[in-house]
């Protein structure tokens, strides 16, 4: 197995249409390396996804570039702000989306949405513009007056991510936005990931499924903290000669 | 000055509020079956208590004496008797509480210098409700010299300070004070810490510090709707003490108010800073209970006066918020006390406040560790 | 004894206006892997209640072995296993006193307990682990603890629900070899996942849908009936060209990949793809490539219930 060539380091980081940019990051916690010395770029507009077992490290990655986390070492910038300094600077500037669906369940979904709409400093007029218009794809208005715990999953996933991107965010983070979700509405909420991508908004992703892979433009395999692969997903199927991510995940994984 | 990310915070804080009713319940009859159970259940025991008189002296003054105490409505004769050599057994039958012997030279010093010893035992396995019954009967003995005491009669006893302000010792007047300061500081520390933890608990409030939020804005935006919560359930309890428990109110409503928005800062303060240490709703509430709770009751002069205690635990009683609180709520409610008398401990209680609130802002982060 | 491990005959139960289960029929062959297949809310969870006697039906029956389950819950018990969705163990435990207070639960003879926690704590590979609490335990391991409790009682049937849901896909593998290896010791296994590529793995699997199963048979032999077919499409921009055809088609039969849109044209589509192309292309998109693709069991099941919904739609409009 050959480890991925490092992206050129004299890349100028601001530019070049580039919305995040990593080098050599690590993070450990104790004597735990959760994070092992990455680099990577994402594109604008491009939905890059990280694969990895629980456990790999694409959580804490998605962590130090949403600035929650401070990174042990290593540069990288997120919307052309460094994540080191300005990491107030990029909030404004990004979506968030935790595996959890991070909603408050006894608030109604109107309440939610409001909620997140407010603490991004939104006004109300804004707020219920953005809502109308985010309905059209995401048809949350049905439900608008239901206690958020009294939803099926798929729709609390679609609730978290209009909560995501009620600010309209230039760039969207989704740590493992499917978990437990059925392929329904799995399908339906790629369409919407899909589209926002279309539009321009960078997608970072994390995933364990690996049929979402097909949807990447790009993939990053994580284990262990490290990256051991990145692509195309037709570019890694390729180069592996196998039709199946999930059989090349294994074969690089469970040695 | 209330920017507008902080009142979307409050705004959802008073929905979790109202969608959770029966919490809310609870939190209004905590307080009541406490004040019942703390304020009848020491009432009750100290009226009527078992007392034994040995009556060696057998005179009309010492039959006055006795005729005084048993027109009390705190005591109540068990038995009368001659021989001390019966005083022992009184007590390990449990018969009585306390004795009182009348010495056989009563009548005589009695009338000489209107000053009288009178021996009284107490059983000191109920220390508490020993010195309760000596502080009794002092008053008692105290008003009948007084009440026949004639011009020109010098100062007889000196009385304890805390018995000029509630001359008939009815206790729940220092209890439901003293309830009302343990189940703010409670009530504040939890709900705040149990409601931060539960953020954690949720995820949401991984959601809240990706937004560009500051730490000020999020522990405002937690500690103002509680403020207000546990300041409606302080005037609750306190309207109820005044009304049903009849305690008196000889100060001013604005200023207890004013000083209890103080306490309730102080409160939150405490909860603000559990909530930075735990990660779990239940540990919140643990640790919340246990921090404000136990030292409230027993270390704030509620219980024990502070005065009585080892020099060290004087030292913690200090930092103590409800020993602060206590000072005030009983001097504004029994003695009439203004600021200008009580600004040493709103100063020193206000100070403790501040610095829990400097240290819960300073260790939430926005980061996760 | 020639029952089958599971038969379910016309099984129907309603929650207040709801229906959850509208006539459900299917068995279970012993020693079989059945697989239940189905979106949220379909009626899986409901249908498990009911055969491990935790809920009753309004109609029908349920036999496992031959026991009826409405008239002898006491016997379903002993004879089945049962892995509830929800994590369901004590984590403040340690793994060995989670399987300890499952065998007294089930009152598992104390010599046979040991040798039954042996053998489980080896077969799930948990025996290093034997002294760490539940809850410490990584989701995969959980899962695989969970199992072990629920054959700690050596049932004949087990019944796993969404068994691996959340669970990362090196766990996933493991945790299906194992379920391979017991199904060849000779246990009859039901269960329900939201994996494509698991359902793949059963014997037989069942699609259902608002309580309905639409399609029963090996994963081949469901596939197979799926009579559309698949093309893949690509372009410089392809949110644009999936756009194009959501307006020309059905938007759920449109999919944007990294590198492609994928047109799923039921049997019912009108249009084929070649004019569709050309259409396209008329009307200014730019089409580099096209291409057919081998269907997969998700668009199969993806069509059958757009197709079951598109006749719904129709019989409440005629």
């Amino acid at each position: 197995m050959t480890r991925p060539s490092p992206p050129d380091p004299s890349v100028d980081l601001t530019k070049n249409g580039l919305a995040v940019t990593v080098r050599n990051l690590s993070r450990r916690f104790g004597e735990f390396v959760a994070v092992d010395d990455i680099s990577f770029d994402v594109k604008k507009g491009e939905i890059f996804g990280f694969l990895g077992a629980n456990g790999a490290g694409k959580t804490t990655t998605i962590r130090m570039l949403t600035g929650l986390l401070e990174p042990s070492s290593g540069e990288g910038q997120v919307g052309g702000f460094d994540i080191h300094k300005d990491y107030e600077k990029i909030k404004t500037r990004i979506g968030y989306m935790s595996q959890k669906f991070s909603l408050y369940d006894d608030l109604k979904v109107v309440e939610n949405l409001y909620f997140f709409g407010g603490i991004y400093g939104l006004s109300r007029e804004h707020i219920r513009m953005r809502v109308a218009e985010l309905d059209q794809s995401l048809n949350l208005l049905a439900v608008a007056d239901r206690k958020t715990m009294s939803l099926p999953l798929g729709f609390k996933q679609r609730l978290a991510l209009a909560c995501a991107i009620l600010h309209k965010p230039p760039i969207l983070f989704l740590d493992e936005p499917t978990g437990g979700v059925d392929p329904i509405a799995r399908r339906y909420f790629w369409d919407l990931i899909s589209t926002l991508a279309g539009d321009g908004t960078t997608v970072f992703v994390t995933t364990h499924y690996m049929d979402e892979a097909e949807y990447c433009h790009r993939l990053s395999i994580m284990y262990k903290g490290k990256i051991i692969e990145m692509d195309s997903p037709s570019a890694i199927k390729k180069k592996y000669n196998s039709v199946s991510i999930e059989d090349i995940f294994i074969k690089l994984v469970d040695r | 000055m209330i920017n507008t990310r902080i009142l979307p915070l409050i705004r959802k804080e008073f929905i979790h509020i109202r969608r959770d009713p029966r919490s809310l319940v609870i939190l209004l009859l905590m307080p009541l079956i406490m004040m019942f159970i703390f304020g009848y259940a020491i009432n009750m025991d100290l009226k009527h208590i078992r007392i034994g008189i040995c009556d060696l002296n057998r005179t009309p003054s010492s039959r006055e004496l006795i005729e005084t105490i048993r027109m009390s409505p705190y005591f109540e004769i068990v038995t009368y008797y001659n021989n001390p050599n019966r005083t022992e057994a009184l007590f390990t039958k449990r018969l009585v509480r306390a004795v009182i012997i009348i010495p056989a030279d009563f009548g005589k010093s009695h009338a000489r210098s209107r000053f009288a010893n009178i021996g009284v035992i107490t059983d000191g396995t109920d220390a508490n409700s020993a010195t309760l019954v000596q502080n009794y009967l002092d008053g008692l003995f105290m008003g009948k010299s007084i009440s026949s005491a004639t011009n020109g009669s010098g100062p007889l006893v000196s009385v304890k300070s805390r018995m000029l302000y509630n001359p008939d010792m009815t206790s729940s007047h220092f209890v439901v004070p003293g309830i009302v300061a343990i189940l703010l500081i409670m009530i504040g520390a939890l709900l705040t810490s149990v409601t931060i933890a539960r953020e954690k608990e949720t995820g949401t409030m991984e959601q809240i510090l990706v937004s560009p939020i500051r730490p000020y804005e999020v522990v405002l935006g937690k500690a103002i709707p509680y403020l207000v919560l546990s300041f409606t359930i302080a005037v609750f309890i306190l309207v109820f003490g005044h009304l049903w428990f009849k305690v008196p109110m000889l100060g001013k409503w604005g200023f207890l108010l004013l000083f209890c928005v103080f306490y309730v800062f102080t409160a939150l303060a405490i909860g603000l800073l559990i909530s930075t240490v735990v990660a779990t709703q239940q540990v919140a509430m643990m640790l919340s209970l246990v921090i404000t709770m136990l030292p409230s009751v027993m270390l704030s002069g509620f219980v024990f006066p502070v005065a009585s205690m080892p020099r060290p635990l004087q030292v913690v009683s200090q930092i103590i918020p409800a020993t602060h609180f206590l000072k005030i709520i009983r001097g504004v409610m029994l003695k009439g006390n203004g600021p200008l008398e009580l600004w040493p401990s709103v100063a020193a209680m206000s100070a403790v406040g501040l610095f829990f609130i400097l240290l819960a802002v300073r260790r939430f982060k926005l980061k996760l560790k | 004894m020639s029952d089958k491990a599971i038969q379910v005959t016309g099984l129907k139960k309603r929650y207040d206006s709801t229906s959850a289960l509208s006539s459900v029929t299917f068995s279970v062959e012993k020693g079989e892997m059945f697989g239940l297949i189905g979106p949220d809310g379909a009626g899986k969870t409901t249908l498990i209640r009911i055969l491990t006697s935790l809920l009753d039906p309004d109609e029908g029956t349920c036999r496992l072995l031959g026991i009826s389950v409405h008239e002898d819950p006491k016997s379903i018990r002993k004879i089945i296993g049962y892995m509830p969705q929800r994590f369901s163990l004590y984590p403040d435990l340690t793994v060995g006193e989670n399987l300890r207070f499952f065998a007294d639960l089930f009152r598992v003879p104390r010599k046979e307990r040991l040798k039954k926690t042996e053998e489980l704590l080896e077969f799930s590979r948990l025996e290093p682990f034997v002294k760490r609490r539940a809850g410490a335990l990584s989701g995969g391991m959980k899962q695989k603890l969970a199992l072990s409790c629920a054959l700690i009682h050596t049932p004949e049937i087990l019944v796993l629900d969404e068994p691996t849901t959340g669970v990362d896909p090196v766990s996933r593998r493991e945790f299906w070899s194992i379920l391979k290896s017991l199904k060849k010791s000779g246990v009859s296994i039901l269960i329900t996942t939201p994996y494509m590529d698991e359902a793949e793995r059963c014997d037989r699997i069942a699609l259902i849908h608002h309580g309905e199963i639409l399609a029963m048979g090996t994963a081949r032999s469901v596939i197979d009936q799926f009579s559309g077919s698949i093309f893949s499409v690509s372009g410089p921009d392809l949110l644009g060209l999936s756009r194009w055809f959501k307006r020309q088609l059905r938007s759920d039969q449109v999919r944007i990949l990294g590198d492609r849109v994928q047109l799923n044209l039921f049997s019912s589509t009108e249009k084929n793809v070649s004019d569709l192309v050309k259409d396209a292309k008329a009307s200014g998109q730019v089409i580099d490539a096209f291409g057919r693709e081998n269907p997969e069991l998700e668009d199969t099941f993806i069509t059958l219930i757009a197709e079951r919904e598109k006749r719904n739609d129709q019989t409440i409009s005629s």
